[in-house]
């Protein structure tokens, strides 16, 4: 139980040690993805390395929600090769990604709404639990020393998320900024290596957003996870990603620091237009 | 007075059962969207293949109750290796497709259990072994003092395997709901049905899920299969019963299993009630059989217009 471990150090956690950033954990090869005829990706190669926090901009339509569906399996690019962990594949199929250590969250937050927070999170806890059926249908020995150690985890995941005030409420009543926070929470218990999260502040206002960064440089700073994250508010992206792959119309065009992507003129052209 | 009672009690034991086959179809709808046209079929593929196992054993002179429960064993085996099938050659292949076409995938479904049954235990109508399953047989008749015409004693005839039956269906209701509410299979089942792709995305296979939920909907159609059969005999004109669950969903609501449990109290009572007051009323007669096949349709129309959701059914609401 690695994370109750860790989520209990977090209780006590100090000012952090410097971030460790490693080797190269997930790898795109010249990914091309389309539609019939609309060409959603071109091409496009890019790198995420272990503990780093990878943020992948671009205006509306660049293709940034199908890099990440690609990247957990929901989509199956045409062409190119996607290295995880070292293994080579030309598709992840979105259970072997799961089972990986692929967790994610969505732009229109994908909740099971009509059970409650805890349930929610529990759902993550599913590949890890394993007792066959029939000990789960008596809820009985094993089953029940299992569903016990698993909701004590859910449990530690929802003090950390400051959720706790609405672990019994069905998720379709809560307002969408916690709303995204239980989704969080619910990849956060498939104890991923790495965490996809898609517009994880949109639509949300100051202070929920300055939460919402707050446990995102904490998973990261704490667990390791790596994450790679979609995101409008620049501010934000600026302030929270080590390095940032810039999308438009399906190619990339820009890869680096956020210093280095800011000054690059494609990157200024591709959001403020250019005059023809 | 006391024939009314008699009415209801028979309503309501009709309703659990409708409420049985009703809940076949909702476990299916919630975890797949697909209206499993089969749910009918699979109630008497069930009981032939009970009746059917047993005759066999019974032809080798092993009787009794301990050959019943082994034919248990046997046609819960089926209805397994049945949900399994579907799931590795229909199912996985149709993941999304539009709803019609696996609605028509388990209409094929349905011909093939025909079919299939039909050759293998011929097309004649069966007992169902009641007694060696050890179902109660026999009635007891109650003696209402004060409720019958005139001031005198009420008589209520209540069949014992009616009783059984109505326990039954409420243990295995309870025993349904307390998995789906406290496991991880019935927490996984719970999470499919509300988003597939979520469900996927923290590791859920859909594959297994739908395995668990027709051998879920397996076991309730061989229930239902019993306790149909016992009242009756066990026969492929059974599965007509089915259509009457479409009434009792309609009510209850597609979505929800309170709803197909109330959904079922309402037209079997309902129904029962309609050929006692309504058959005089329409056709001045007390011989009204005919009332009791129409009068579930046209409540389930009169909710169709007022509350097109069901009773407990998610409330549609489109975004324009």
């Amino acid at each position: 139980m690695n994370v109750v471990a860790d989520i209990i150090a977090l209780d006590n956690a100090q000012p952090t040690a410097p971030r460790r950033i490693g080797e190269v954990m997930l790898k795109l090869d010249n990914v091309s993805l389309s539609f019939g005829g609309v060409k959603a990706i071109r091409d496009v190669s890019f790198d995420v390395r272990r503990g780093e926090i990878r943020a992948i901009i671009g205006p509306n339509g660049a293709g940034k929600t199908s890099m990440l569906n690609v990247i957990n399996g929901f989509y199956h690019p045409q062409q190119g090769v996607i290295t995880f962990k070292g293994e080579q594949r030309s598709a992840m199929r979105p259970y072997v990604a799961a089972s990986q250590g692929i967790a994610r969250t969505f732009q229109n937050v994908a909740l099971f709404k009509g059970m409650s927070t805890l349930d929610n999170i529990m759902t993550g806890r599913t590949m890890k639990m394993k007792r066959g059926l029939f000990w789960q249908a008596l809820r009985h020995g094993p089953a029940m020393a299992e569903e016990i150690e698993h909701r004590a985890v859910a449990e530690r995941i929802i003090d950390f998320l400051e959720i706790a005030h609405i672990r019994k409420t069905p998720v379709g009543r809560l307002p969408y900024g916690l709303q995204k926070r239980v989704e969080l929470g619910r990849a956060l218990a498939t104890e991923p290596e790495l965490l996809l999260l898609d517009e994880p502040m949109a639509g949300m206002n100051l202070e929920e957003k300055q939460d919402m960064s707050r446990f995102i440089l904490t998973v990261n700073d704490t667990f390791g996870t790596t994450i790679a994250l979609i995101e409008h508010d620049m501010g934000v992206v600026m302030d929270l990603s080590d390095r940032i792959v810039v999308l438009d119309y399906g190619q990339k065009i820009a890869d680096g620091t956020p210093a280095e992507v800011k000054a690059d003129q494609k990157v200024i052209d591709a959001y403020l237009g250019v005059a023809h | 007075m006391d024939f009314l009672i008699q009415v209801v009690w028979e309503g309501l034991v009709a309703g659990v059962l409708y409420a049985l086959i009703a809940l076949g179809f909702v476990l299916i709808f919630k975890a797949s969207g697909v209206f499993n046209f089969a749910q009918g079929i699979m109630v008497v593929f069930a009981a032939l293949t009970l009746v059917g196992s047993y005759e066999k054993m019974a032809a080798a002179g092993f009787t009794g109750f301990p050959a019943a429960m082994a034919s248990i064993v046997v046609s819960l085996a089926v209805m397994f290796a049945l949900a399994w099938l579907v799931e590795r050659l229909v199912l996985r292949h149709l993941v999304n497709q539009p709803d019609i076409i696996l609605f028509m995938a388990t209409f094929g479904l349905t011909y093939f259990l025909i079919g299939f049954g039909e050759a293998v235990f011929g097309g004649d109508p069966k007992i169902m072994i009641t007694q060696q399953l050890g179902l109660p047989t026999g009635s007891t008749e109650f003696r209402l003092p004060g409720f019958g015409p005139n001031g005198k004693d009420g008589l209520v005839l209540i069949q014992h395997i009616d009783v059984a039956a109505t326990v039954i269906a409420s243990l295995m209701i309870a025993a349904l709901a307390l998995f789906f509410q406290y496991t991880r299979i019935g927490r996984a089942l719970r999470a499919v049905a509300d988003s597939h792709k979520a469900a996927l995305s923290v590791g859920i296979t859909l594959n297994q899920i739908w395995v668990v939920v027709w051998f879920t909907a397996g076991i309730v159609a061989l229930v239902t299969g019993i306790m149909w059969g016992a009242r009756s005999d066990v026969s492929f004109g059974l599965s007509n019963i089915a259509l009457k669950a479409l009434p009792v969903l309609i009510v209850g609501g597609f979505t929800s299993v309170p709803g197909a449990i109330a959904g079922g109290l309402i037209i079997g009572i309902g129904e029962k009630l309609g050929e006692l007051y309504l058959a005089p009323l329409l056709l001045g007669s007390t011989m009204g059989r005919g009332v009791e096949s129409w009068v579930a349709f046209i409540i389930a129309l009169a909710f169709v217009m007022a509350r097109p959701q069901g009773l407990f059914g998610d409330k549609i609401i489109e975004r324009i």
